[in-house]
């Protein structure tokens, strides 16, 4: 096995900060494929996971999961790509294969996920996207459209799975039905343009003023609901047919709860780091639910990459350089971003490095 | 007197929930109405906190009684469904708007106007008045037919406990041969949920708080296995192993273990409603993808259906038939869940009218 053959950025402790790092990844087998790495979108779970907010992070980690490139090889049970091929690479790298979630192409709900960053795999660790290149099973590997682009269609392999899926199994695409979208970021601003695309009318729902023009006039949404103010909440009581829920803080149920007509529902997409609080009489009096999706399986993620090339849907993304990380993360964890950061991987990586 | 027609019942006259023999008036049968002598009464834990003032929203004296059954007496005019002697019952509801999108979709008991059974306000501006009394004038959309297969007595708890449960196990597909249904709560409700689930071709998994019911679950009801939920072990053991979990706990109580118990993809559907909110961590709805819904009794439509399927399958409530005077001992045992497990009072034979 070669020593020391990938460069990458990772951080190496819990302040978070990022820095040049060489590491060694896996020789190319038979079911593999290799790709260059031309982009990786930073994905606010890539900031939770430097900085240990879940506790479970082991160092040095090198993060990322929206990661856009070239195949530069592949295993000679590979069929599905060749050299060349614009790929992508998301959440998991490998899965049991055997589970009933494996073999219903649910792989996001198997027990045992084997994520892109951070997870212990073949007596190694996974490291993500901030990197030259990746060693990826096939099936784990997404074929890009020719026509989205890598650098804004990156992130539809998190943030756009983390909401394609849930609006497909919930239903949420009845054409003329009414979609509020809770939070705008990452997620939030791409689940905008897929309920356009599937014919819904959207409204933002934001405690943010100063998003109002930008849902509207640049990302397509009908209306913006303030939600921190009760007259405009009272108005569109009873209003919703879905809501989804991207907001990563802990936020009241009660009131979003209040927006959906009868047999609405809410999905959240959101991790908040305590529990929410879930009033009963709301779910009862109006036959509503509230549930959660995670990513999405494989099959699913090429079915939203593809619909994406359908309806030229890409993700609104600012360019980065890999020395700016650090600055893009402060910049993240105030939301300071529209609406997701992609880091120049192949333009600005390998000059980083001192060997 | 309000109304044309003398009556006569039992009524609680305020906040100590005491019931006594109380005159009062009904309406004339009007042309789309039907008139029956009740021969039977269910008591639904909602009679009792409605007796008690529990809700805040008790208009004295209230005649509760929403599980009422008895033999036609008069029809109005315009009623085809209906003719003398025919064995009726009346649920939850007297009336709604009959315009509405809910109504439309037979779903009056989620029309903003639907007027409850007893201790609301009717269209006539009068208060109405429930079943445990000697007669009932109803309008005939709101009169469900009671088959021959069914004895009358048994029949009358399914107007409430029945729907309630039988409405969102048909919604949310906990209906089908095979899958695995836990019933949490063995009450009035919980014990309708264990004999449809059987009668629907599911296993199903009594999980309580009470070791005493594991016998009666197993034996008596036919419930396949029983989960003490204060016993950690029996708990872990379950985790997800069940589809679907119809709670009918109305007490607050931990949603997170019973969010465990759930497979992937599964649904916890409250028909009890605690007062006050309960804690619902998000991950697990997230890895998981489950959900947590509401459900409020039933349309008159699934009503019928419910009832008729019941004569079909020999789904039957376990009952207690009482005498009209031993209904204050009732409500303090139902208050102590001291039941098997519906009360149903014997009014054609035992509700004898003061001169």
């Amino acid at each position: 096995m070669a020593s020391s053959n990938a460069f990458g950025w990772a951080a190496t402790d819990a302040s978070g900060h990022l820095s040049p790092f060489h590491f060694t990844r896996r020789e190319n087998e038979a079911d593999d494929v290799t790709l260059k790495i031309l982009y990786c979108g930073v994905c606010h779970s890539d900031l939770h996971t430097v900085k240990n907010d879940w506790g479970f992070t082991t160092y040095p980690v090198v993060p990322g999961h929206e990661i856009a490139g070239i195949v530069t090889k592949v295993g000679s049970n590979v069929t599905k790509f060749k050299e060349g091929d614009r790929v992508g690479v998301g959440v998991i790298v490998d899965s049991c294969k055997e589970c009933e979630s494996c073999q219903q192409d649910l792989e996001s709900y198997c027990p045992k996920p084997v994520f892109t960053y951070n997870a212990p795999y073949k007596g190694a660790r996974t490291q993500g996207g901030y990197s030259n290149f990746v060693v990826v099973h096939q099936r784990y590997v997404l074929q890009f459209p020719n026509n989205l682009p890598l650098d804004a269609g990156a992130p539809l392999l998190c943030a756009g799975i983390t909401v394609y899926s849930p609006m497909k199994y919930y239903g949420m695409t009845e054409p003329g039905k009414h979609l509020g979208v809770a939070g705008l970021g990452g997620l939030g601003h791409v689940a905008i343009k897929f309920g356009k695309a599937f014919g819904l009318k959207v409204t933002v729902i934001s405690s943010s003023p100063s998003k109002e023009s930008e849902a509207i006039d640049v990302l397509g949404a009908d209306s913006f609901l303030l939600s921190s103010d009760p007259e405009q909440m009272k108005a569109a009581t009873g209003t919703m047919d879905y809501i989804i829920d991207t907001i990563s803080a802990v936020h009241s149920l009660v009131s979003l709860l209040g927006l959906l007509k009868l047999n609405g529902k809410l999905v959240t997409v959101g991790l908040p780091s305590k529990p929410l609080q879930l009033p009963i009489f709301p779910l009862v009096l109006g036959r509503k639910l509230i549930g959660g999706s995670n990513f999405g399986g494989l099959k699913e993620t090429q079915e939203m990459l593809d619909f994406c090339g359908k309806h030229n849907i890409a993700a609104n993304i600012e360019l980065i350089k890999m020395d700016e990380i650090n600055t893009a993360m402060e910049r993240l964890s105030k939301a300071d971003v529209k609406y997701r950061f992609v880091i120049d991987v192949a333009n600005s990586l390998s000059s980083t490095s001192n060997i | 007197m309000e109304h044309p027609r003398k009556a006569f019942g039992w009524a609680a006259t305020d906040s100590s929930g005491i019931l006594s023999p109380f005159n009062f008036s009904r309406r004339e049968t009007g042309e789309n109405d039907v008139t029956f002598k009740v021969l039977y009464c269910g008591i639904c834990h909602s009679d009792l906190h409605m007796v008690k003032n529990e809700w805040g929203n008790t208009i004295y004296p209230l005649v509760p009684g929403h599980e009422i059954v008895g033999t036609v007496t008069e029809v109005g005019s315009k009623v085809q469904k209906f003719k003398l002697g025919d064995k009726v019952g009346v649920g939850c509801m007297v009336q709604s708007c009959r315009k509405c999108q809910s109504c439309a979709e037979n779903l009056e008991n989620y029309c903003p106007q639907m007027v409850l059974t007893y201790g609301a306000n009717n269209v006539d501006g009068t208060i109405t008045y429930g079943g445990y009394s000697n007669f009932m004038v109803a309008d005939q959309h709101f009169v469900i037919r009671i088959p021959d297969a069914l004895p009358l007595d048994a029949a009358a708890p399914l107007l409430c406990a029945g729907i309630t449960v039988y409405s969102p196990m048909m919604y949310f597909g906990l209906n089908k041969p095979g899958l695995h249904l836990g019933v949490v709560g063995l009450g009035g409700l919980g014990h309708m949920a264990v004999k449809f689930g059987k009668a629907f071709g599911m296993k199903v998994t009594v999980i309580s708080t009470s070791p005493a019911k594991k016998a009666e679950a197993i034996q008596h009801l036919g419930a396949d296995s029983f989960v003490l939920s204060t016993d950690p072990h029996q708990m872990k053991v379950a985790m997800g192993t069940l589809d679907g979990i119809i709670d009918t706990v109305s007490a607050v109580h931990p949603l997170v273990p019973l969010l465990g118990l759930l497979k992937s993809h599964g649904k916890i559907v409250m028909v009890g409603a605690p007062e006050k909110p309960l804690e619902l961590p998000v991950f697990p709805l997230i890895m998981g993808r489950k959900l947590v819904a509401g459900s409020c009794i039933g349309g008159i439509k699934e009503t019928q259906e419910m009832i008729d399927f019941a004569a079909k399958h020999g789904v039957k409530p376990d009952i207690e038939v009482i005498p009209m005077d031993y209904v204050n001992t009732a409500m303090e045992r139902l208050l102590k869940a001291d039941v098997k497990y519906r009360f149903v009072i014997d009014i054609g034979n035992t509700l004898n009218p003061t001169s």
